[in-house]
């Protein structure tokens, strides 16, 4: 289980490979998340960001059969196209990392503390990231 | 009793700080009455913790209920609903 809060950029392809050397995996799942549109910074709350991020981690994976798992989030200034963050799950079939990569996002958005600003200002959380973890529950 | 106090994002500019260490008054022993007690201070306080903001606290990196307590040494951060991913 790797769990990385970093400014640099990363290589999704390379990540996603180091998850399938094991000849058990039998599936992989991933998410990329991009800047949409218009520049962004990210703050976020060092040590308390890496802590949540574990802590998710080890929720799905008490859920679901993860064998390993990848989770990257990018900080400081973005550029529309830009890589934010990177999730990858993987597991012996498809249905647990599919499911275990969307749990860690939806949990992500609403636990983990990550904040974005645009020119236009601070970026309001949305209702619909809360009932998308919701529904976990 | 002391603890570190810390603020994010728009509430870190709103209050024009990034933390402190502050000396609880007795009776102040959970992260709501925390919140209470630096609205008095008034001004920006006021403002950006007055009771229809929503705003997320942790106590010692973990995320917390208001009614979470507190206790000295402890990490406090107070911030706005967060927008990573």
């Amino acid at each position: 289980m790797k769990v990385s809060v970093q400014a640099q950029d990363f290589d999704a392809g390379a990540e996603i490979r180091a998850l399938s050397r094991d000849p058990k995996v039998g599936a992989v799942a991933s998410f990329i998340g991009v800047v949409r549109e218009v520049a962004m910074t990210l703050e976020h709350y060092p040590g308390m960001t890496e802590r949540a991020l574990q802590r998710i981690v080890v929720e799905a994976s008490a859920r679901w059969q993860v064998m390993d798992c990848t989770v990257i989030h990018r900080t400081g200034t973005l550029l529309p196209t830009d890589q934010i963050v990177l999730v990858a799950v993987a597991s012996a079939h498809r249905g647990d990392a599919f499911a275990a990569c969307e749990f860690i996002m939806d949990y992500l958005k609403t636990q983990a503390p990550f904040w974005k600003k645009e020119a236009a200002g601070w970026v309001e959380a949305r209702a619909s990231d809360d009932r998308s973890a919701e529904r976990w529950k | 009793m002391k603890v570190k106090v810390l603020f994010f994002a728009a509430l870190r500019e709103q209050l024009g700080t990034a933390g402190e260490e502050i000396e609880l008054p007795s009776g102040v022993g959970t992260l709501a009455a925390l919140r209470s007690h630096l609205r008095g201070r008034g001004g920006a306080w006021e403002l950006a913790l007055a009771d229809g903001k929503l705003i997320r606290m942790a106590v010692n990196q973990d995320m917390a209920q208001p009614s979470a307590a507190i206790k000295a040494g402890d990490e406090v951060a107070f911030f706005p609903p967060v927008t990573g991913g």
